[in-house]
C-alpha cells in the first residue's frame, strides 16, 4: 500500500522557488491500477519518480507497505527500488551496449543473483513477450515496441510488487503502444500494482482509478470504469 | 553483485567504446613500456660493466699513486710537491708478501708502430710476463713476454690480432723485426682477439717488457700495479701489506692508493643502480600522465553515460555500485594498458638485445613489478573523481537529460 500524506516538493530555479506538489495526500491500496494525468508541469512525473523513490519530497510522509521511506539512506532506498519497485519509461533506457537479454538481467545482476539463474529467469520473460528472437540483439536493432517490452521484462524481472510507467506509450505507434498496454494490463492482473502517467486520454481512461493533477494538486480522483 | 559480473560489466563497457579504450590502453601501455625498455637498459649497462669486471679475476688490487682521499693535508701540500712515483723496485717489492700470487707493474703510452713501410699509432703497454694471468688473456701465436728480470729492456713484443693483421695481412707475424717508436722489437707473440674489453680494444695493443716501455717513453715511474691475491679472504689483509710495504719505501708516508676490484666493482654498481632508478623514474611520469588522461576520459564517460547511470540508479543500483562499476571500468583499463606495456617493453626489449647482442639487457624484475603496480595504482586513484561524480548523479535528471 502507498501513503502519500502532505507530499510537497519545491524545486530552487535561480532564486524563485517552484512548486511542482503542494500538500499532496493519496492513498494507493494494492494491486490497483491508476492513471495519472493532467496537463504538462502539473506536477505528475514529480509524483511518480516522489513514488518511485527517485526523487525526495521537500516535505510529506510517504509510507510504502507500512513503512516509511522517506527516513531511507540513499543505499536502503536503492534495495527498495530494487525489490519492490519496476520503472518503465517514454525513452526505454536501455543500455546501448548490452543485448536484450542482458538489459533484462541488469536489475537481477545489481541484486547479486547468480547467473543462471537470472538466464532462466531472463529467457522465461523474453518469451512470454514474444522477444525469444530477439535475447541477443542490441536495442538498437530492436523496434521501438520490442524496446519497451524488453524494458517491461527488465522492469518486471525482480517481480515487484510495483510498476511505475512514464509515458509508457508517449514513443510508439499505435499498434506498438496497444501491446505495451496490454502487457501492462496483464501485469496489473497478475496482482502488480500499477501506476501510469499519462498525456493520453483514451490511455488514462482504461485505469480503473483515474486521478487527475493540476498545478501540482489533486484537481480529481475518479473510480469506476 | 558479484566480482565477476562486475568485471564482465566493465568489459563491456570498454568494448562498447573501442577507440577509447584503445587510445587509453595505448597511453598506459607506452608509459609501463617505457619503464620496462628504460629500466633494462639501465640494468644491462649495470651487468655489462659487472661482468667485465668479474671477468677480470675479483681478487685483483690495484695500487696507483696519489691518495684519492683528502683527509687531512699531505706532507708535500705546502711545498706543491706532486706525490712520490710508483717505481719498478715499488712494484718487485710487493712480492715479498705472503699474500701476494703475482703482481703487474703497468706503463701505458702510445706510439706508432711499422712494419715494412705499414703503420700505425697503437696502445703500448709495458707489463712483465705475469700480466697475461691477471688479465685472464690468452695467446694464439707464439709466446708471451719471457720471465726474468723485469728491470731488463728486452726487445721483444707481443701484438694484439687487429694489428697483426693490419701489419702483416697474411704473412706470419712472429718473429718478424717491427719499430715501435723509435726502437725495434721482435714480435714474440700474438695475443687471442677479446674485442671491447671496459672500453679498450685488446685486439689494437701491443705489450712489451715494462723496462722496454718505461724507456721508450722516457720515464721511470709506473703507471700502477695490478696484484693478484693469493685469495679472495685475504683481499683485506692483501690490502693492508701492499699499503705498508710501500709506505716503507716511501719514507713513511702513504702516497698511494690501494684499491680492490671489488670495491671499484662495488662503485660501478650503485652509480649505474642509481641511474637505472632515475631513467625509471622518468618513465614512471608517463605513467601519470596516463593517468590523468583516464581520469579525463573517465569524467567523460560518466557525462556520457548520465542516462544509463540514471537507468541503473533506477532499476536499483545503490550509490556504492555505481562507484564500484566505474571504479572497476578504470582498473580493468589500467590493467590492459599495463599487460600491454608489458608486452611492448618486452618486445622492445627483444628487439635492443637483438641490435646489441653484448647488453645483457633484461628488464629487473622490481621495476617490472612497480610499473604495473604504479599503472594500476593510477587507474585507481585517477577513477576516484569520476566514480564519486557517477555516484551522486541525481536519477530524476538523470533520466531525463535526452
Amino acid at each position: 500500500m502507498i501513503e502519500l500524506t502532505g507530499i510537497s516538493r519545491v524545486f530552487q530555479v535561480g532564486d524563485q522557488a517552484v512548486h511542482a506538489l503542494r500538500e499532496v495526500t493519496l492513498t494507493v491500496e494494492d494491486g490497483e491500477y491508476v492513471s495519472l494525468m493532467g496537463p504538462s508541469g502539473s506536477g505528475k512525473s514529480t509524483l511518480l519518480n516522489i513514488v518511485g523513490l527517485l526523487d525526495r519530497a521537500t516535505s510529506g510522509a510517504y509510507r510504502l507497505a507500512g513503512q516509511d521511506v522517506t527516513a531511507l539512506s540513499d543505499e536502503e532506498q536503492a534495495r527498495v527500488r530494487r525489490e519492490r519497485i519496476g520503472f518503465v519509461f517514454q525513452f526505454f533506457h536501455l543500455v546501448p551496449r548490452m543485448t536484450a537479454q542482458e538489459n533484462i538481467e541488469l536489475p537481477m545482476m545489481l541484486a547479486g543473483r547468480p547467473a543462471e539463474e537470472r538466464h532462466a529467469r531472463a529467457r522465461e520473460l523474453l518469451r512470454s513477450y514474444g522477444l525469444a528472437e530477439r535475447a541477443h540483439h542490441r536495442p538498437e536493432q530492436l523496434s521501438g515496441g520490442q524496446r519497451q517490452r524488453v524494458a517491461i521484462a527488465r522492469a518486471t524481472v525482480m517481480q515487484p510488487g510495483l510498476l511505475l510507467a512514464d509515458e509508457p506509450t508517449g514513443n510508439l505507434d499505435r499498434s506498438s503502444g496497444k501491446e505495451v498496454v496490454e502487457i501492462l494490463e496483464a501485469l496489473h492482473e497478475q496482482g502488480m500494482t500499477l501506476i501510469v502517467v499519462t498525456h493520453d486520454p483514451e490511455l488514462g481512461g482504461r485505469a480503473h482509478r483515474r486521478v487527475r493533477l493540476v498545478d501540482g494538486s489533486v484537481a480529481e480522483d475518479l473510480r469506476g470504469p | 553483485m558479484k566480482a565477476v559480473d562486475v568485471l564482465r560489466f566493465a568489459w563491456v563497457s570498454l568494448r562498447g567504446y573501442p577507440s577509447r579504450t584503445l587510445l587509453m590502453v595505448l597511453a598506459m601501455a607506452i608509459g609501463v613500456g617505457a619503464v620496462v625498455i628504460l629500466t633494462a637498459l639501465g640494468e644491462g649497462a649495470r651487468r655489462y660493466v659487472v661482468d667485465q669486471f668479474a671477468s677480470l679475476g675479483t681478487n685483483l688490487v690495484i695500487v696507483f699513486p696519489g691518495r684519492s682521499e683528502t683527509a687531512g693535508m699531505a706532507g708535500g701540500m705546502f711545498l706543491g710537491q706532486t706525490p712520490r712515483d710508483l717505481t719498478l723496485d715499488d712494484a718487485l717489492a710487493l712480492t715479498r708478501s705472503r699474500a701476494v700470487r703475482r703482481i703487474a707493474p703497468l706503463q701505458v703510452g702510445s706510439a706508432l708502430i711499422s712494419y715494412a713501410g705499414r703503420s700505425r699509432e697503437t696502445p703500448v703497454i709495458g707489463s712483465t710476463s705475469e700480466w697475461l694471468a691477471i688479465r685472464k688473456m690468452q695467446i694464439v701465436q707464439g709466446t708471451f713476454l719471457p720471465a726474468g728480470d723485469p728491470r731488463s729492456a728486452t726487445p721483444v713484443c707481443v701484438i694484439g690480432a687487429t694489428v697483426r693483421d693490419e701489419l702483416f695481412g697474411s704473412e706470419p707475424a712472429v718473429g718478424r723485426l717491427v719499430r715501435i717508436g723509435d726502437r725495434r722489437f721482435r714480435v714474440v707473440g700474438v695475443l687471442a682477439s677479446q674485442g671491447q674489453h671496459l672500453g679498450f680494444n685488446t685486439d689494437e695493443m701491443v705489450i712489451v717488457p715494462v723496462a722496454s716501455a718505461q724507456s721508450l717513453f722516457n720515464t721511470n715511474s709506473l703507471l700502477r700495479i695490478l696484484i693478484e691475491a693469493r685469495s679472495r679472504d685475504e683481499l683485506d689483509l692483501t690490502k693492508r701489506e701492499i699499503a705498508s710495504i710501500i709506505q716503507a719505501r716511501h719514507e713513511g708516508e702513504l702516497d698511494v692508493t690501494v684499491v680492490t676490484q671489488d670495491a671499484v666493482l662495488a662503485t660501478f654498481d650503485r652509480v649505474l643502480r642509481a641511474l637505472t632508478l632515475a631513467v625509471g623514474g622518468i618513465a614512471a611520469i608517463s605513467l601519470g600522465v596516463a593517468g590523468i588522461l583516464i581520469m579525463n576520459v573517465m569524467l567523460i564517460a560518466v557525462s556520457q553515460r548520465t542516462r544509463e547511470i540514471g537507468l541503473l540508479k533506477a532499476v536499483g543500483g545503490a550509490p556504492r555500485q555505481i562507484r564500484l562499476l566505474f571504479f572497476a571500468e578504470a582498473v580493468v583499463l589500467s590493467a590492459i594498458g599495463a599487460a600491454a606495456g608489458l608486452g611492448l617493453g618486452l618486445a622492445g626489449n627483444a628487439v635492443i638485445v637483438r641490435l646489441y647482442p653484448v647488453l645483457p639487457a633484461v628488464p629487473p624484475v622490481w621495476a617490472v613489478a612497480a610499473a604495473i603496480a604504479t599503472a594500476i595504482a593510477t587507474g585507481v586513484v585517477f577513477s576516484i573523481l569520476p566514480a564519486r561524480r557517477a555516484a551522486r548523479l541525481d536519477p530524476v535528471t538523470a533520466l531525463s537529460r535526452r
